[in-house]
């Protein structure tokens, strides 16, 4: 069943996941950080608010609901993709990564590693972008040059400009990736 | 100790990262209560480190008979029993690094390693009132020589006195190290704080004698310490308030009017009958919103909610609105300085030049648009929420709700950046409407569009210039007035109406209090920056300016903004200074005279004077008049420019300069390298003021080229990141130096507002040195800029 808004609300109407009823729940298996959880879910329920509200997670944010941030950023079989408009139904059974599987305060990521040890935040909040964008960037493009890099970083916002410092815990990431292969 | 943690009850009552944050603390919920009251609690409610804050919410009241009193130390410091020094702020971290610095002053005080300071901020249970954590305020107000700098120092002047009577020595004879107090000939005869005092309370008033650690001493504070919270946010572990649960709570979602002031006619609560987990429409005044179960149901319910709503009137077209701005009536105008002699200076003039500028209103557009939990039952209160002001949200949220402001418990947990009033304050209210609505906790996170279209902008500024200059080419007065418009502002103590949702829910904004024409002024104050730096600011023949110029008058009418406004990132500051900086630089260029050494002609400030000495310097000025003299028909063309501040007219110093490359076929700027100068007094820890530096600079690029608010007929219609620009990590970005002159032995100043407050009239003015064009309108998009550049091409 779906039930269409009459509201006079254009700026919703602009991008994004249309918040359509479906009442009917559906069986959904989902894989996130290697525990397979099964949830009976509506299935047009966009992704991130699955993974923050119904599983509890901190590494993927709400910022835009559009796209257009990268806050909601998490892998999905090794690809970024922007969990705020992708529903959940899709990536059923697909193997989803967070921010927080990555590695722990005692024991980070080397690429979380770098951050720390370039100081690149201020607020905190667009780190979950920021990570999860170039890890699965240079994953798959381990001898990417600085421009390949900030390219691949240009859908990314910041809104405290920490973009000195993050974009050379990036480079400095994607250097050690590259000297130790 | 622990057992209440093994208590399912309380256990449920709290987050898991509150548990953890209680169980690293080794102290339970209940002693944690019961203590807290006494102050001699040794864990961090608001843990630096995780964002992690206690969730009791309805253990409110246990507490809320507790104010910390500021002029009592108690308030400030708490020595635990474990020697764990607890230190107690009202500024709050936003992301500013503020939380690490004072960290270091409380160690640096105490004499104890860094990792033994537990800071506890802005809670309104536990923690001292220091109003608004704003305005770069927070150096100044707590690492001088009052509030939190000297609280740690009376501390460190009592342990030293209960040592010299438990060791038998004079205290002269006495050092502090490592949070034990020892004989300095004899390190084996001492004492630990802990066995001084662990567990009581001193007992005393802030001692404004005690003497603070010179600088030359220090050996924490001053040093590039890092971040405490950043492991947790880059792995995950960071509890911002959109990420506080609590047991029982419902997701709230609000629907805000179609257009500028519409109001509600009806709301239609059978238009979502068929949507899953409803529990309740909520209409306050003009104020909808929609409680369900699970936040996918809400957002749904919100959307679909068929509501009814009166067209606003129509909004001044934004082609013509500063026209609209300059004629607007009434007004409220201010003389920040006058010398009542500018028309005789201006008549006797060699030559005489004016401009005007123009500022956009701009958005603090955070990055996580607005998000707060609250949990009203009966009479009492808990809010979470990224709130600046939490004593302010207290006694403004209770207005709200109708409680009593006793009763209502607010603590700030981090929120996205907010570089002044985004939507933090409404969206708190937003959650304690919906959740005393249904007697349930709530969570409330604003679409990225109402967060957009309803925040409180920056203001919008008209700005006249006129210079009069004597036959050598100096200046010999200048005159200044401008127009900006108001609406609302930060809600303060009793103006909930001064945001969206406290005006939807039937408070008033704050009053226009129209005036002219404007008072004489009776003292120097500079606070927005309206007085340009070269003036001498002579105001009953007392001189408080930075600069020489004696003819001088600065004229400011306020008018009624069609939207909220409030402060943003160096609020009012900015705007002037684009204004001021700008046309120090016209004048130069018409005295034929480099900039730099125009600036210093007409600087007294010594310390303003060395940071523009200090930028150039670093760049390698190139000295000589501006335009460059090239032909300037090349498909790029470069250029250099610089401007400074002393900002707020004395809190902290800074000038920056900025090498362009401009393509005039297309209007793109590209900003090349940056060399910004900052002196904020004693750097409290250099890393924090360069972060800050870099990203208060690459802010202002973004605000300086890309920002502005937009509308038609009846809506803001810059409501996303298509519609309202802002500078991506991947767009090329200039090589920033920073230079920060260290100046131990003056106050600590504002910093976080220095480098941005510079950024625009640099690169307006190494655009006009590369081109010969003077754009004297923000933002220098491409399509400006292109129009400007036409005939280069």
């Amino acid at each position: 069943m779906g039930i269409k808004s009459n509201t006079e609300m254009s700026a919703q109407e602009s991008s994004g996941v249309k918040p359509e009823v479906n009442d009917e729940l559906k069986a959904i298996t989902l894989k996130v950080n290697g525990t397979t959880h099964e949830l009976q879910l509506d299935p047009n329920t966009p992704l991130l608010y699955v993974l923050t509200d119904d599983l509890g997670l901190y590494g993927p944010k709400f910022g835009c609901g559009l796209g257009q941030c990268g806050s909601c950023t998490v892998l999905v079989n090794g690809s970024a993709i922007r969990s705020c408009v992708t529903l959940v139904e899709s990536v059923s059974g697909s193997e989803i990564t967070t921010l927080e599987a990555l590695g722990t305060p005692d024991k980070p990521h080397p690429i979380q590693q770098a951050f720390i040890d370039e100081q690149a935040a201020q607020c905190g909040f667009c780190l979950n972008a920021v990570i999860m964008t170039a890890k699965a960037f240079l994953d798959k493009n381990p001898h990417a040059n600085d421009s390949d890099i900030e390219s691949a970083m240009s859908t990314v916002l910041c809104r405290c400009f920490t973009h000195v410092r993050m974009l050379r815990a990036i480079k400095r990431y994607a250097r050690g990736m590259t000297s130790t292969t | 100790m622990s057992e209440d943690l093994r208590n399912g009850e309380s256990e449920m009552e709290m987050t898991s990262g509150a548990r953890e944050a209680l169980k690293r603390s080794g102290l339970s919920r209940r002693s944690f209560l019961k203590e807290s009251g006494a102050l001699i609690v040794c864990f961090s409610a608001f843990d630096l480190a995780t964002g992690a804050v206690p969730a009791f919410a309805q253990d409110a009241q246990g507490v809320s008979s507790y104010r910390p009193r500021p002029n009592q130390l108690d308030s400030w410091i708490a020595i635990g029993g474990d020697g764990t020094v607890t230190a107690y702020t009202g500024k709050a971290e936003l992301g500013q690094g503020i939380g690490t610095a004072q960290t270091q002053l409380v160690a640096e005080e105490l004499c104890v390693p860094l990792e033994r300071v537990k800071l506890i901020a802005c809670d309104t249970a536990f923690t001292p009132d220091q109003g608004y954590t704003s305005g770069s305020q927070s150096h100044p107000a707590n690492f001088n020589h009052s509030n939190l700098a000297q609280a740690a120092a009376t501390a460190r002047e009592a342990l030293l006195r209960l040592a010299s009577d438990r060791l038998g020595a004079p205290a002269g004879q006495l050092a502090a190290a490592d949070g034990a107090i020892a004989l300095k000939t004899d390190s084996s005869r001492k004492v630990t704080y802990q066995d001084l005092l662990g567990g009581q309370k001193f007992n005393l008033a802030l001692d404004k004698n005690a003497q603070r650690k010179p600088a030359s001493e220090w050996t924490v504070l001053g040093k590039p310490v890092p971040r405490a919270d950043i492991p947790a946010i880059v792995t995950a572990r960071f509890q911002f308030v959109h990420n506080v649960r609590v047991p029982g709570m419902l997701y709230g979602s609000v629907v805000r009017p179609p257009g500028v002031g519409a109001t509600l006619v009806s709301v239609d609560e059978d238009s979502i009958r068929g949507v899953p987990g409803v529990v309740k429409v909520v209409v306050k005044g003009s104020f909808v919103g929609v409680v369900a179960q699970k936040l996918w149901q809400a957002v749904q319910a919100a959307y679909i909610l068929r509501v009814n709503w009166t067209p606003g009137p129509p909004l001044p077209p934004q082609a013509t609105f500063y026209d609209h701005l300059r004629a607007q009536q009434p007004t409220r105008d201010t003389l920040l300085v006058d010398s009542k002699d500018i028309d005789e200076k201006f008549t006797q003039a060699a030559t005489v030049v004016k401009a005007t500028y123009h500022h956009p209103y701009q958005m603090h557009g955070s990055m996580g648009s607005s998000c707060a939990v609250a949990d009203v039952r009966g009479e009492t209160a808990t809010l979470w929420s990224a709130t600046q002001g939490c004593w302010f949200m207290r006694n403004t949220s209770a207005m709200v709700l109708g409680l009593k402001p006793e009763n209502v418990r607010v603590i700030f947990t981090r929120g996205s950046g907010c570089y002044g009033n985004n939507g933090a304050d409404p969206v708190t209210y937003d959650a304690a409407i919906l959740s005393q609505a249904v007697g349930k906790p709530v969570r409330v996170q604003l679409t990225r569009q109402d967060e957009m279209a309803w925040e409180n902008y920056g203001m919008a500024f008209v700005m006249d210039e006129r210079a009069a200059l004597d036959a050598q080419g100096n200046i010999a007065a200048w005159d200044h007035e401008s127009w900006v418009p108001v609406l609302g502002n930060r809600p303060g103590m009793e103006r909930p109406g001064n945001v969206v949702t406290g005006f939807l829910a039937g408070f008033q904004p704050e009053p226009f209090a129209a005036q002219s024409p404007a008072p004489a002024p009776t003292r120097y104050n500079n606070n927005s920056n309206g007085i340009p730096s070269y003036l001498a600011g002579v105001i009953e023949g007392q001189p408080g300016g930075t600069g020489s110029i004696r003819g001088e008058r600065v004229l400011i009418h306020n008018v009624v903004s069609p939207f909220f406004t409030g402060p943003l990132r160096s609020p009012e500051r900015f705007q002037n200074t684009f204004a001021h900086e700008s046309f120090l630089d016209e004048l130069a260029s018409k005295a034929k005279v480099d900039p730099v050494e125009y600036r210093l002609r007409h600087l007294s400030h010594a310390r303003l004077r060395d940071v523009v000495k200090g930028a150039a310097s670093a760049a390698n000025w190139d000295a000589r008049p501006s335009p460059k003299r090239a032909t300037n028909r090349a498909a790029i063309l470069t250029g250099r420019g610089i401007s400074c501040v002393a900002y707020e007219g004395e809190n902290g110093y800074a000038s920056l300069v900025a090498e362009v490359e401009v393509e005039p076929a297309t209007g793109v700027i590209r900003v090349q390298r940056v060399f910004v100068c900052v002196d904020c007094g004693p750097i409290s820890n250099p890393e924090g003021l360069r972060n800050q530096t870099e990203g208060g600079t690459l802010q202002g690029v973004s605000r300086a080229l890309f920002e502005e608010v937009t509308w038609d007929d009846h809506k803001i219609t810059s409501v996303d990141w298509g519609t309202y620009r802002t500078y991506p990590l991947g767009f090329p970005i200039p090589t920033v130096q920073v230079v920060m002159i260290n100046r131990p032995t003056e106050n600590a100043t504002g910093a976080g507002e220095l480098a941005i407050t510079t950024v625009a009239p640099a690169i307006a003015n190494a655009v006009f040195d590369a081109t010969g064009v003077r754009i004297r309108e923000l933002p220098l998009n491409p399509e400006r800029v292109k129009a400007a550049l036409k005939q280069l091409v």
